[in-house]
């Protein structure tokens, strides 16, 4: 068989195809993009005509999987962490529902936010939910992970939380492939109104899912991702979960002396924590994101100062474990590197590219903002966000998907007037068109910059939901037609693109002004590929 | 054996073309490898760098412990400097000593160059130089990675194996090219050995 070299985002998603997927849905988002982009270049997948669109953002994703598994089918939905804020809600209550055919719901943190405005920590939401969460700590895993989540959550008739942090999702490596099983057939519930949450069939639905946690931390206790290994030394003990495994035994490649549970599935195996507990004189948690483990250990308000880990600085509070973190957290002498970086290092931050329309726009916008005082752009998440950084300093926010508009029409309901929403075309479908309404319902003196480079630039240059429909969405919303402005963002326009913006700007109503050229990068691959 | 490589440089300049082809290179003689990538916000033109690791057993970590990094290859001069704590002490430096100035407050070049050769395995390399002469500006990584291949455990012609595979796509004239400047960059480094 051909070597398979995976990364741990395209090891799950093999897996799930390996696993009788008939769908995946996902929206875009660092570090949980290549799993979708594998199936979408995956030749067996098209062969077996597997859904694999990108949906207009993670609440849309996560019902469409539903609903494949109210169908019968399994299903795999894909997001980043802040995704799963986004369906929180549709994730909340398909743990009431429960699943028909096997549903996956995988979310990839990014501890350290190497490209993300926070490091929620996913586990929190699957516990919330009451459902079970895996969190494989290798590629090998990743692989071998969607077959057992998928024969787990037909026999239990519930989703499944997958958890991935970063650097599994971005790290490749060497991993044997098994067997492929068949999809399932279409197969409607057996009961019709399990999928109606109306109050007699929650309350019902809810009490069997209270009754299921024993059996869910039973399935933690005897999966294939937890593993009790003792060691003779049990002066301490490890409970070490998903990827911190590894920086573990990268400490100790000759096995660990200590104690380890590791856990790689949820809810926390309290049986075999207890084991632990009692064998060992004190115990270290290490865990990737939160210390979620570690609070549960700990056992406020009665801790005992038996456990450490993030919460007693014996590892630090925020950010992603590395061997050297684990190494520092088990007493061991650490090598000081044997060489420090020279005074003369300075830092190089991301930056729009050279030519990208992006700067075109901010030029303009900041040249007919000059009139006005400063601090009154909102904006948004995408390549623009980098319209913060010198030499533009363009923007004055960026919050979440959608916000910019919003928070512009507060402003201006506090009497910031006019204030500018920069938002992208991608985030503009996501989550912009329903703010809008708020403006127009309220006429807003919101000045509404769509920076349509026709392209999800940011996470790799996927399809735009909503390209070339921009203008049609903006007045069906209720934006006047003479509001709704299009300008090319191109250094030969600045003069024209400064006028229209200051147009605009002394209008008291609404407007949308699109700027729209494609991205440069995204125009070179399309020319590449045709 | 144990062959531990941090590649850096900055966002569009092959450091994962790179990564792939030593990877590939050995997973076909039999090793063992993991090497995790930086994906999303950096690679728009910021500092990117990936962590690949090589061995005759399992790999635990997906991160190089800081300070046992055997080889630092990089593909711009000040990007080599940003990753010095992860070398052992007894790694090697193989970088270019052309600059990708696209920040304002990039050092003096000759302070840069100057901090890197104050190392003692440290081989500076003309890539685009010699990529130009081979009318292949696009191969100067491939000046690397042959420059850098003379330290590696695995023969040189695996790495040729592995480029041939990786550019197969793109037909022979560009395989021909890349393998070119992997032996006019392999040269550099095992003259510069056997003197
Ligand atoms: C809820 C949520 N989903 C996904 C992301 C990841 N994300 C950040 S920017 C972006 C794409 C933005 O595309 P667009 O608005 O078109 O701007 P561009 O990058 O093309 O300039 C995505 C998907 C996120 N930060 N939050
Ligand atoms: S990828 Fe496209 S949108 Fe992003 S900075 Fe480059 S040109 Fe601009």
């Amino acid at each position: 068989m051909e070597k398979f070299v995976p990364l741990g985002n395209e090891a799950l998603a093999q897996g799930a195809l390996d696993a009788g997927m008939s769908g995946i849905y996902a929206y875009p988002g660092t570090p949980s993009t290549e799993i979708m982009e594998y199936v979408q270049r995956s030749k067996e997948a098209a062969a077996r005509g597997i859904h694999r669109q990108w949906s207009a953002n993670e609440k849309t994703a996560l019902e469409a999987a539903l609903g494949m598994s109210y169908a019968g089918k399994r299903a795999m939905v894909c997001m980043k962490h802040v995704g799963l804020n986004v369906a929180a809600d549709p994730f909340m209550n398909a743990a009431i529902t429960g699943a028909n055919g096997g549903l996956i719901v995988t979310v990839a943190d990014d501890p350290s936010m190497h490209s993300s405005q926070n490091e929620q920590d996913s586990r929190y939401y699957g516990r919330y939910a009451m459902v079970p969460i895996l969190e494989p700590a290798d590629q090998q895993e990743a692989y071998d992970l969607p077959k057992y989540a998928f024969e787990l959550s037909e026999k239990h008739a519930i989703p499944v939380l997958v958890r991935l942090t970063t650097r599994l999702s971005h790290s490749r490596a060497d991993i044997v492939r098994g067997e492929a099983l068949p999809e399932n057939a279409l197969a409607i519930p057996a009961n019709l109104r399990q999928f109606v949450l109306l109050p007699a069939v929650s309350r019902r639905n809810y009490a069997h899912l209270l009754e299921k946690q024993r059996d869910f931390e039973r399935e933690a206790e005897q999966s294939f991702l937890t593993r009790y290994e003792d060691g003779p030394d049990k002066s301490l003990g490890i409970v070490a979960c998903g990827i911190a495994y590894n920086y573990l035994m990268e400490n100790y490649p000759d096995g660990c002396p200590h104690p380890v549970l590791k856990i790689g599935q949820y809810p926390v195996p309290t049986r075999l924590v207890a084991q632990l507990v009692e064998a060992c004189e004190s115990i270290l948690v290490l865990e990737e994101g939160a210390p979620l483990v570690e609070e549960m250990l700990r056992g406020y308000p009665f801790d005992s100062g038996k456990v450490r880990g993030r919460l007693d600085g014996t590892l630090p509070r925020a950010g992603e474990l590395n061997p050297n973190l684990v190494a520092k957290g088990l007493g061991r002498d650490v090598p000081e590197p044997g060489y420090t970086t020279p005074d003369i290092l300075v830092g190089r931050p991301p930056q729009l590219c050279d030519g990208c329309p992006h700067g075109d726009t901010y030029r303009a916008l900041n040249e007919a903002l000059e009139a006005y005082s400063k601090g009154r752009v909102f904006s948004d998440i995408g390549c623009y966000t980098l319209g913060a950084l010198p030499p533009y300093n363009a923007i004055n926010s960026c919050v979440d998907m959608g916000a910019s508009i919003t928070m512009a029409k507060g402003a201006t309901d506090a009497g910031l007037a006019p204030a500018v929403a920069v938002i992208g075309d991608s985030t503009f479908s996501h989550s912009g068109m329903t703010g809008l309404l708020d403006v127009v319902n309220a006429n807003a003196p919101v000045k509404v910059v769509i920076v349509d480079n026709q392209t999800t630039a940011m996470t790799g240059g996927q399809d735009s939901p909503a390209t070339g429909q921009i203008e049609q969405i903006a007045m069906g919303l209720g934006v006047p037609e003479e509001h709704v402005r299009v300008i090319t963002p191109l250094p030969r326009q600045h003069e024209a693109n400064v006028a229209v913006i200051r147009e605009e700007l002394g209008y008291e109503g609404v407007s949308v002004i699109i700027a729209r050229r494609e991205c440069i990068e995204t125009a070179k691959r399309r020319r590449k590929s045709s | 054996m144990k062959y531990d490589i941090i590649l850096a440089g900055v966002g569009g300049q092959g450091v994962l073309s790179i990564a792939a082809i030593i990877g590939m290179a050995a997973v076909d003689a039999g090793l063992r490898m993991k090497q995790s990538e930086v994906h999303g916000m950096s690679q728009r033109g910021g500092e990117v760098q990936s962590h690949l690791r090589i061995a005759d057993r399992r790999i635990f970590s997906d991160l190089i412990p800081a300070g046992s990094a055997d080889m630092l290859l990089s593909m711009e001069p000040l990007e080599a400097l940003r990753y010095l704590p992860h070398l052992s002490p007894d790694g090697v430096i193989v970088a270019e000593q052309n600059p990708l100035v696209n920040i304002p407050n990039y050092p003096a070049l000759e302070d840069v160059l100057v901090a890197l050769r104050a190392y003692p395995q440290a081989t500076l390399v003309d890539g685009q130089g010699i990529a130009r002469a081979l009318r292949a500006t696009r191969s100067s990584n491939m000046v690397l990675l042959g420059a850098a291949s003379a330290f590696l455990p695995l023969p040189a012609a695996d790495f040729e194996a592995a480029i041939s595979k990786i550019f197969g796509r793109k037909g022979g004239a560009v395989v021909a090219q890349n393998v070119e400047a992997f032996r006019q960059g392999r040269g550099l480094t095992t003259t510069a050995q056997a003197g």
